[in-house]
């Protein structure tokens, strides 16, 4: 019963940071139709970005250099607005120019984008396992600050996961379904010309897209960071397409269903790697298990489009 | 700021390609203050692609197109709604998972801020039904609601020129006597409106004047009491003698 309680908190956690990375997936998917693959290396970048900004100096392309050893909670932000800067340049330079070609050509732009982004945090940060610092709040003489809840051991940190993922979520699925850009953004999402012939900026909403989903990843990527002690750059791959299965599990396109498929996700991996037998071992397969399914029994996920549409 | 005798909208020898497909070879027309101009022409004749290029969604090769007194070739697409041009596209085009009032602040999205209530208004006194409809999602409406909804939501932005593409298309005859009855009101209330429309008799009644495109050329433009009685035009058009 202890053990469950403690495989749901776990699950609970992996999957808001599964969902604040399979936000982005979805939003992008939502309105132009890539599946961006960066995203994963986005949320590296977050990672690294968060680490650079709170130690004291950092090896940058094999040189020390000093840093500022900033807070984690100024850290994290700094590392959201750098990594949405990214975001948007990859989408003004890979992307954009590919907008009116095959869709496989932007999709492959998107897994090239992510192999370079992957060996250039390579070439900066180098290639092994750089240390993520402890956060003072969160710790004491060098243990994770925790309480019992229902048998379950919970630490700070988890429940500043899951708190600010809620946060995060409610205030983008407002942001979406309330302000004049939201509504501009599903606007482009359903029809780009007639958005545009409405007085929408379409690039200017994609844009924004991409700055929102980027900054959500590298959230993802601070907290991630916080809660697992490192960063290397090939962190990025398992987590972004396990968040890409989460998005497809809710309902690519959808927001609530991204973080309604993290948290599925999340879960599942948690619970199928204890109890399952040989399950650790397999933790990364069961999301593509998932997939597969999904693939096969509901395609447009747990909570797809189902308004039927006249011509 | 228009100079004084010059047109509201002067569209002057567009050349329009869909890649190798050369679809306006130099259009020109003139639509003055108050006006109901109607372009009629077959399936494929360039319609609708002279909306488009006006409305910016295309750009011609040469040509040039003046709105008041504005260059509309160096005004990005998304802006042309802002100088007061709108358009009701071909095929309705209404967002289909957003509810009808929603659709209908769309067409307000140009002007930021406003009060919205009078306009709103306004639309569900023309469209009735829309009021009944206005928390269904777009997509959930008959072609005629729909066709309601297009025009409606053309409307939100205030246009000074409001361009119609294909009002009718799959409407039933009832409908269609009716949606023109609200054109004409809608240019009453002092809205210039370009038409487009294969049912050429219905379209023609209540315009000033017309311009009847052929594969990518206007062939003749008139009064449309002439163009009614026109004999080429009553053989191509308005089916027979």
């Amino acid at each position: 019963m202890e053990q469950l309680a403690q495989q749901l908190m776990n699950g609970l956690m992996l999957g808001c940071l599964y969902a604040l990375i399979a936000v982005g997936y979805t939003m992008v998917y939502g309105i132009i139709e890539l599946i961006n693959f960066a995203f994963g290396e986005l949320f590296m970048f977050g990672t690294f970005i968060s680490i650079a900004m709170m130690v004291d100096t950092i090896t940058l392309f094999g040189r020390p250099v000093p840093m500022p050893g900033l807070s984690f909670f100024l850290a994290v932000p700094i590392a959201m607005v750098a990594v949405a800067a990214m975001g948007v340049t990859i989408e003004r330079l890979a992307y954009r120019p590919l907008r009116n070609a095959p869709r496989l050509a932007a999709l492959i732009s998107a897994i090239g984008m992510s192999i370079f982004l992957m060996n250039f945090s390579q070439a900066i940060f180098g290639s092994k396992q750089v240390f993520f610092p402890d956060v003072p709040i969160f710790t004491e003489a060098g243990l994770a600050k925790s309480l019992t809840i229902g048998g379950a051991q919970v630490t700070y940190l988890q429940l500043f996961v899951v708190f600010i993922t809620v946060v995060a979520m409610v205030a983008l699925n407002l942001f979406v379904q309330r302000t004049r850009v939201g509504r501009a953004m599903r606007a482009s999402a359903q029809d780009k010309q007639t958005s545009a012939l409405m007085g929408v900026n379409v690039n200017r909403v994609i844009a924004i897209t991409f700055i929102i989903g980027s900054a959500m990843g590298a959230l993802a990527g601070g907290l991630y960071g916080a809660v697992y002690h490192f960063a290397r750059p090939d962190m990025g791959f398992f987590p972004g397409l396990k968040a890409f299965i989460a998005a497809v599990l809710g309902g690519i396109g959808n927001i609530p269903g991204a973080f309604l498929g993290g948290l599925v996700l999340g879960m599942i991996e948690s619970l199928a790697s204890a109890y399952l037998p040989m399950g650790s071992q397999y933790r990364d397969a069961f999301a593509f298990v998932i997939l597969i399914l999904l693939l096969s029994f509901k395609p447009s996920g747990l909570l797809g489009s189902t308004v039927s549409e006249k011509a | 700021m228009a100079t004084p005798g010059e047109p509201m909208l002067r569209v002057d020898d567009i050349q329009v390609f869909y890649g190798n497909i050369h679809a306006l070879k130099g259009v020109t027309l003139e639509i003055e203050k108050g006006e109901i101009v109607t372009l009629i022409g077959a399936n494929g004749a360039g319609k609708s692609t002279t909306l488009n290029t006006i409305s910016g969604l295309l750009r011609p090769r040469s040509g040039s197109i003046f709105y008041q007194g504005t260059d509309l070739l160096k005004v990005p697409p998304y802006q042309t709604v802002t100088l007061g041009l709108s358009q009701s596209p071909e095929g309705r085009k209404i967002f289909p998972r957003m509810t009808v009032k929603e659709n209908l602040a769309m067409g307000a999205f140009s002007r930021p801020k406003q009060d919205l209530t009078a306009d709103y208004e306004r639309v569900f006194a023309l469209f009735p039904l829309l009021w009944e409809r206005r928390t269904q999602a777009g997509g959930t409406l008959s072609g005629g609601e729909q066709q309601m909804l297009a025009i409606g939501r053309a409307l939100m932005a205030q246009p000074k020129l409001l361009m119609l593409d294909e009002p009718s298309m799959g409407l039933a005859p009832m409908l269609v006597e009716k949606i023109f009855e609200i054109i004409k009101e809608i240019n009453s209330q002092g809205t210039t409106i370009l038409l487009v429309e294969q049912n050429a008799n219905v379209a023609l009644e209540i315009s000033h004047r017309g311009y009847v495109i052929e594969t990518g050329s206007i062939v003749l433009s008139d009064n449309a009491q002439a163009l009614l009685t026109n004999p080429q035009v009553r053989e191509a058009y308005l089916g027979g003698a």
